[in-house]
């Protein structure tokens, strides 16, 4: 009896072109903040200019801010926090609600239900109102905010797993390995997961950009990452009379802001078409 | 044998060459259709048989100037009195369909709107092509059901699709499709979902239907026998190809085509083995007074919907025990019930001489080995995001501890033993047919090394030539392992040739059992005759000559 090995799986997704731009897109953000430090020009906090809301120039790539300080750099800088923030806090919920869901769907019965309805309570809080309790109890530091985005987005993971869960579940071959005798843990890992990790990596695609707005939305109200540092949505506040003399410093973090949350979605939107069988 | 209408003969339809084509999510295109040609002659009607794949749907559909989605004509025609409906603009098309060509679906269930009245739903037809004003068509709808043998057929049009059976709904579906007095009607498998006793009514209607009309129409079919009722010329398809055309006499009489007598033949009645010809060595699994349901449980214990009433049974130790009935008798919660998934509410369940205990959970590993369940759809019994190998493996690591290279063995082992080449345990189910996941499904029971297989209606989502042949295989593999299978089915003759003893059930109750050999015994429960009765032969004469007291057939079938 020849043993044969296992033959490479050929991966045959199409990428799309507007996708494979859209990545190049978020590719290039995370890359950004990766290096940030080997990238800026001067200190994000120092000001450099005497101009203040200066144009686009030779030193002064894309203009100053309302301190006079380098915008370029700041931008930087303030995707290493945009970026940062939310993924660690993305993680985490994801982490949370991702194992809560499956538990829920595998355990089910009054399990299920008592942590289904508890978590539900999350829910009913809206979004930015829940941000400005956690912030405004506990001050605004970056391991607060991350927790504050935690708390936030893990019920939506947790409603999105189980529900996608709950129907893999109710399939023949769950009731097979039930039958066999295999344990909860199994199922959960073995059976159910592998079935519904696309569609979650999808989902949690969308969350990171509704994470991103919320962040921006903080530091917009002055709650997000503190001064002399600013994250995206901070230096769009800071900078906001900058409107009325046709500044840069207004614009260009708007600009990186849109193109994130843009590309994020477009992505997810052309996903290959298998991914998006699974979602649907 | 049809009484044809002056127009007889002439041909309606005439399908040349007909190509249709696929594009797959891949990029890759796949022929439907490889060239079909045949013409549609002025009141005949012309059965399209073939397997699941074969395009007899694609055909059907092409004649309403339809193409699926992701499907397109590639080439062909198919002339309709004349012109070509591929190259019909969409606005032709739809003028066409409801009018000149009407369609009844395979599931009326899933066709009828079900928040609007029958009624509205039946004449809409008539006012979208402006053919009769309200009134009329109401009237001339009441004379449909009237003559498809509705019961009361002035009000039933006042129900909602919920409050009439199939059976029912499925005639309601006719007589929409012939509300404009088409030139052609497709049927698209109209009595696949029924139970045989309710399908011998609806067949009724649609024959006679067909008679009083001089309907021209084509009957889509995967089951030879239904065909042989109703048709006058039978074309029978594979891999989108036309094998054998003719009479409908002549195809099931003498089949010219190969593929065509693998047809016919896998319809022989195999002869069941005599009572006593094997020795019983005593009980593998006994199942005692078991009540078993959903829902809540009522203050008496019992639970709120009882699915399963009081039965009991004994399987002998390689024997096997056919359990058959029709949709909602409590078969298949039977064996959900044994298999520990659905807790009996009372009864006993002992296996090889000991009590088991309701919950799968509470049950020892070696008690859940000894008794496998092959569930009926392979689609979803098998998980879609593991490999055949590891599919298999599993329940080697599970009861057994083998690892690497022994499971690995065992795995090949496993697979020659339900006939499958090696390397198949690389793919994934979705790469599979149908007929090989069904063995996928059976070789990952096998692997436990189990006393009992419970077999949940394994072969009836499978073709008839494919079927046939994992019956083979499980008559094999029971003379090889020495296996003892309970085999839920609600086809009489599968059972027939697998079991040596056949229980009945209705309603949840165990209505009799006896051996496999003493079905057509004369001492049989009136249900059981009208459950055999009611399954369609090859002779074309059959449904003509069918008598069955309606007595019996009022009190039992849910038509």
């Amino acid at each position: 009896m020849t043993v044969s090995t296992a033959p490479r799986r050929k991966i045959r997704f199409q990428i799309r072109p507007i996708a494979a731009v859209c990545l190049l897109v978020v590719l290039f953000w995370i890359v950004v903040a990766l290096f940030a430090p080997l990238l800026v020009h001067y200190p994000a906090g120092d000001m450099v200019s005497y101009d203040y809301f200066g144009p686009m120039s030779k030193e002064y790539w894309l203009g100053t801010d309302y301190l006079g300080r380098d915008i370029y750099s700041r931008l930087i800088v303030g995707t290493r926090y945009t970026i940062g923030i939310a993924f660690v806090g993305l993680i985490l919920a994801a982490l949370i609600g991702i194992t809560l869901g499956l538990l829920a769907a595998a355990f089910g019965g009054v399990f299920d239900t008592i942590l289904s309805r508890a978590i539900d309570t999350f829910v009913g809080i809206p979004n930015l109102l829940l941000a400005l309790v956690i912030v405004a109890g506990g001050g605004s530091s970056i391991p607060i905010l991350i927790g504050a985005i935690t708390v936030i987005f893990f019920p939506g993971c947790y409603r999105f797993t189980r529900s996608m869960a709950v129907n893999v579940n109710a399939l023949d071959f769950i009731s097979a390995a039930r039958a066999r005798g295999e344990g909860h843990f199994y199922i959960m890992i073995h059976e159910i997961l592998p079935n519904i990790a696309g569609p979650i990596m999808a989902d949690l695609g969308l969350r990171f950009v509704h994470i991103i707005l919320l962040l921006s939305g903080l530091s917009f109200l002055g709650l997000g990452v503190q001064p002399p540092n600013a994250d995206w949505g901070a230096l769009v506040r800071e900078n906001m009379i900058g409107i009325s003399y046709g500044s840069p410093a207004v614009v260009v973090p708007s600009l990186a802001l849109a193109s994130l949350a843009l590309a994020i979605n477009l992505l997810i939107d052309n996903l290959p078409q298998r991914v998006r069988d699974q979602l649907e | 044998m049809t009484k044809y209408p002056k127009t007889a003969g002439e041909t309606l339809v005439s399908i040349e060459d007909l190509r249709v084509t696929a594009t797959t999510d891949s990029g890759r295109t796949i022929e439907i259709l490889k060239g079909v040609s045949f013409d549609v002659r002025r009141g005949e009607v012309l059965a399209l048989i073939g397997e699941s794949g074969s395009g007899k749907t694609t055909i059907a559909l092409s004649l309403l100037a339809y193409a699926r989605a992701g499907c397109h004509f590639s080439g062909g025609h198919v002339l309709f009195d004349g012109v070509d409906l591929i190259t019909l603009d969409e606005g032709a098309r739809r003028k066409l369909r409801g009018n000149k060509v009407s369609y009844v679906p395979q599931s009326a269930a899933a066709s009828f709107n079900p928040s609007k009245k029958i009624m509205d739903q039946v004449v809409e037809v008539a006012e979208i092509h402006g053919i009769l004003d309200k009134a009329s068509a109401r009237d001339k709808a009441i004379g449909l059901f009237r003559s498809l043998s509705l019961p009361s057929p002035e009000t039933i049009g006042d129900r909602y699709p919920h409050q009439v059976s199939g059976g029912q709904l499925q005639r309601l579906a006719a007589a929409m499709a012939l509300l404009g007095d088409p030139e052609l009607v497709v049927f698209d498998e109209p009595t696949t979902a029924l139970d045989v006793t309710t399908q011998i009514e609806v067949l009724r209607a649609f024959k006679s239907a067909i008679l009083d009309r001089g309907m021209t129409g084509v009957y889509v079919s995967h089951d030879l026998a239904v065909v042989a009722q109703i048709s006058d010329r039978i074309i029978v398809l594979k891999d989108g190809e036309i094998q054998e055309a003719g009479k409908t006499e002549q195809i099931v009489g003498a089949p010219a085509h190969p593929y065509t007598q693998a047809l016919i033949s896998a319809f022989e009645p195999v002869e069941a083995e005599a009572a006593g010809s094997r020795l019983t060595k005593g009980a593998v699994l006994e199942m005692r007074d078991v009540v078993a349901g959903y829902g809540n449980m009522k203050s008496d214990g019992k639970p709120h919907i009882i699915a399963v009433d009081g039965v009991s049974f004994a399987l002998q130790r390689g024997h096997s025990l056919g359990v058959i009935g029709e949709s909602g008798c409590g078969k298949s919660t039977l064996l959900r019930v044994a298999a520990g998934l659905l807790p009996a509410a009372s009864g006993a369940c002992v296996l090889d001489g000991k009590d088991l205990r309701p919950q799968v959970s509470a049950r020892s590993k070696d008690e859940l080995r000894k008794m496998q369940i092959v569930f009926q759809l392979a689609d979803t019994a098998l998980n879609p995001a593991q490999t055949v190998g590891n599919i298999i493996g599993r329940p080697l690591t599970f009861y057994h501890g083998m690892k690497g290279e022994t499971r690995d063995k065992q795995v090949i082992e496993l697979l020659d033993m339900v006939r499958m080449p090696a390397q198949f345990r690389h793919r994934l189910p979705r790469e599979l047919s149908g007929g090989q996941r069904q063995r996928i499904n059976l070789a990952r029971a096998l692997a436990a090394k189990p006393d009992v297989l419970l077999c949940d209606e394994i072969t009836s989502a499978l073709d008839t030539v494919v079927a046939a042949k994992v019956l083979e295989l499980l008559k094999e593999l029971q003379r090889e392992l020495h296996l003892s299978y309970l085999f839920v089915s609600h086809d009489i003759h599968t059972v027939r040739s697998l079991c040596d003893e056949v229980m009945v059930m209705f309603g949840g109750k165990k209505l009799e059992t006896f051996a496999a050999a003493d079905l057509h015994a004369e001492a049989r429960h009136p249900y059981t005759k009208l459950l055999a009765s009611s399954l369609p032969t090859l002779d074309p004469g059959w449904l003509d000559n069918l008598k069955q007291d309606p007595e019996l057939v009022r009190k039992f079938a849910h038509a």
